[in-house]
């Protein structure tokens, strides 16, 4: 099953290793993953997308709390959550395509962000379902290169997920 | 006052009350090395880094304190690697600090540059690589915090040469501040009253104990408890000692080479009662059917133990003797009593159980392995502290010693670390110079560390080395004999050893040789009374097998027993 897990993390050199190591040296595929600062510049948030079955992901969880250098997890699976990823999409734009490229990207309110001669590059914001779909509407166009932020993600409502418990 | 990197370093060494350091010296760590030279340490210089590491070890398992080594960086911080692993898989808490080279040179192949923080991150609770002088303090007070804190372990500190050699004001921290390391200590009241139901309600209990029980120091606690109500207990290699052996109620070690009465309570039982134990393979056999019947309770200070390899129905994290301390105090008398009533048939199947295949051996013209241990225990009763290497010499000690204190068994239990024994006596040694301190070898194991005969004679610690010489590497041969058809491919040493005797002799060590039965108790009595190290060569049976065996992966009552 899929998890989306956030976690709030010493902003320090090797941390990002010890995270990533903790998931190699188990032999667990990272399926997506950022970090970046958060406003208190000593902590950074980073958001990982993993699958395996419950048992797997209950270690996983444990062993991250285990770090040192990791403040707090939260798996948001089990909670309401919004998630979004932005991608860059360099798509073959010919007089023929150009119409329908932008026809696409209007609808999923992306933007086109360079025009070459050839080519369209398009950034589109959003989560899983609508990059996938977006995808499957330029494929046929010609995508030659792409490139995807991974996910990031937040609880709904309120509450943090992120806030030092 | 301003104070240089390799001062402060001793600074916070002293304030942590180190007496004692292993250690071995080299280019990027000599600013602290000439610092150390005026320093009140008893410092050891052993032969090879790797020894440094597990004579720490054996120093910080002897006596509950935190064990520290010292050594360079590039080659002296990757032979560091095998002992930290070992110290990392039993939990046992030390500090290990490498040199490395200047910061500026960091990450540009300098000479004896290694990235030992990569290298250890997966068996290190912790890793520092200190950056600047500025920061020294505060890594040195949180490593030893983090060694020793919760499920302890080895934490290890990379110290650039730069960073020894800098000033900067020294202010000791009087606390340290870690937000993302915060143990629990105290078990969950909620969980903790549903144990006690949970055991009033059980009608064949077992305790099953393993090194948590030593490292919390909860061998009182868990011996009132089985006592007062009558628990019977089984302990992993790691929890020896942490319940006398001695006792009524110990059924001995269980899992692949657990005894008789032990492996089957466990698949009889009804109630497993889990005190920092966690689940090894080598305990449980085949995953799918242990401890079939039980429910199971599992105290652990370390949450990624619980449910890890099994699924429990009662998990209470918690340090496990104030968490039995606090079951103990909810047990009301009447309960007991009646409980106490209701066990007297797990009882009498217990007694069965012991009183059919017993630990056992015949004697006859050949040094018997296991006739040695026995002896040794007889001569000791007990009193001493016992080293193993890894392989049949560790099974049998661990079989034939009923080791009934704490502390008194230093093995490398999680990693299996051959050569560990030697190195882990000399700090066992170190930290109790007038106790007896005895390693169980191999003819194998001990030639993996035989270099710190020079350590042993230059101190004089009257360590004793007693090598069970069988020729082999017994443990590998047996598993050939069993399953490889007695191909017994690189795992004969017949012929192919050095003389011990001599060996010893030339490190200006005591040699001991015994070949025959009527031998071996003069020739232990002679090495016991000796006040300088002794090596014991006794030749035994070469193809003598540790029984009872559970071969890998099959569950817990598929015991070969001859």
């Amino acid at each position: 099953m899929r998890h989306v897990i956030t976690l709030l993390v010493e902003n320090e050199f090797g941390v990002l290793a010890r995270v990533a190591g903790l998931f190699s040296g188990r032999g667990f595929n990272i399926e997506s993953l950022g970090v970046a600062e958060t406003l208190d510049p000593t902590t950074s948030t980073m958001t990982i997308v993993t699958r395996g079955d419950d048992q797997i992901i209950e270690q996983v969880i444990k062993q991250l709390n285990k770090l040192v250098s990791v403040i707090k997890v939260v798996d948001l699976i089990d909670k309401d959550f919004v998630e979004r990823e932005m991608v860059l999409v360099k798509v073959s734009a010919n007089a023929e395509t150009r119409g329908e490229i932008l026809r696409v990207v209007d609808i999923f309110r992306g933007k086109v962000i360079d025009v070459g001669s050839k080519t369209y590059t398009i950034e589109v914001t959003g989560d899983e379902k609508k990059i996938n779909a977006l995808l499957s509407l330029l494929k046929p166009l010609g995508i030659k290169e792409l490139v995807r932020t991974g996910r990031v993600a937040m609880v709904r409502g309120s509450k943090t997920s992120t806030e030092p418990s | 006052m301003k104070k240089t990197g390799a001062q402060i370093v001793v600074e916070c060494l002293k304030k942590e009350g180190v007496d004692t350091l292993f250690n071995y010296p080299g280019g990027a760590v000599l600013p602290l090395f000439d610092e150390l030279q005026d320093a009140p340490f008893h410092q050891i210089l052993v032969r090879h880094e790797q020894a440094a590491v597990h004579a720490a070890d054996g120093y910080a398992r002897a006596t509950g304190k935190v064990g520290v080594a010292l050594v360079t960086s590039g080659p002296g911080a990757t032979n560091t690697v095998t002992g930290i692993a070992t110290a990392f898989m039993d939990s046992i808490p030390i500090i290990v600090m490498t040199g490395q080279v200047p910061t500026l040179l960091i990450g540009n192949d300098a000479f004896q540059e290694v990235d030992i923080i990569g290298i250890t991150r997966p068996c290190t609770k912790h890793n520092y690589l200190a950056k600047e002088v500025r920061d020294l303090a505060r890594i040195l007070k949180e490593a030893f915090y983090i060694a020793r804190g919760g499920r302890p372990g080895p934490v290890l500190i990379d110290l650039p040469k730069d960073v020894i050699v800098d000033s900067t004001e020294f202010k000791y921290p009087e606390k340290t501040f870690s937000r993302g390391y915060q143990p629990t200590y105290e078990g969950h009241s909620g969980q903790i009253q549903r144990a006690v139901n949970l055991i009033l309600k059980s009608k064949r209990p077992l305790f099953y104990i393993g090194g948590g029980i030593i490292s919390s120091n909860a061998s009182k606690e868990l011996t009132l408890f089985a006592e007062r109500l009558g628990i019977p207990v089984t302990m992993t290699l790691m929890g020896l000692g942490g319940f006398p052996g001695s006792h009524p109620l110990s059924l001995g070690m269980l899992g692949m080479h657990g005894t008789y009465p032990a492996n089957m309570a466990v698949m009889e039982s009804d109630l497993l009662i889990a005190v920092g134990s966690r689940f090894d393979d080598r305990v449980t056999g085949k995953i799918e059917s242990f401890a079939p019947q039980a429910r199971i309770i599992h105290i652990d200070i370390d949450p990624t133990s619980i449910s890890k390899n099994v699924r429990v129905d009662l998990p209470i994290v918690g340090d496990c003797k104030r968490v039995l301390s606090r079951i103990l105090s909810l047990l009301e008398e009447e309960d007991v009593r009646s409980f106490k009533e209701s066990l007297d048939k797990w009882y009498h199947q217990i007694g069965k159980w012991k009183g059919l295949h017993k630990m056992d051996y015949q004697q006859g013209e050949i040094i018997k392995p296991q006739y040695v241990i026995e002896k040794i225990y007889e001569l000791t009763k007990g009193d001493a502290i016992i080293t193993t290497e890894v392989g049949q010499n560790q099974m049998w000690a661990a079989q034939y010693y009923p080791f009934t204190k704490p502390r008194t068994l230093l093995t490398s239990g999680g990693l299996g670390t051959m050569g560990y024994g030697f190195p882990a006596a000399i700090g066992a040694q170190v930290a109790f110079p007038h106790k007896l301190v005895i390693d169980i070898a191999g003819d194998g194991s001990f030639q993996m560390n035989s270099q710190e005969l020079a350590t042993v004679s230059q101190y004089q610690l009257p360590v004793k080395v007693i090598i069970l010489n069988n020729g082999y590497l017994g443990m590998v041969r047996q598993w050939q004999e069993f399953f490889y058809g007695k191909r017994y491919a690189s795992s004969s040493l017949e012929g192919v050893s050095p003389d011990f005797v001599k060996l010893a002799e030339a490190y200006g060590a005591v040699g001991l040789k015994a070949t025959r039965p009527d031998e071996v108790i003069p020739t232990l009595k002679k090495a016991f009374t000796i006040p300088r190290p002794v090596i014991v060569d006794f030749e035994v049976d070469p193809e003598e097998n540790v029984y009872p065996m559970v071969p890998a992966g099959e569950p817990l009552n598929q015991m070969r027993l001859v």
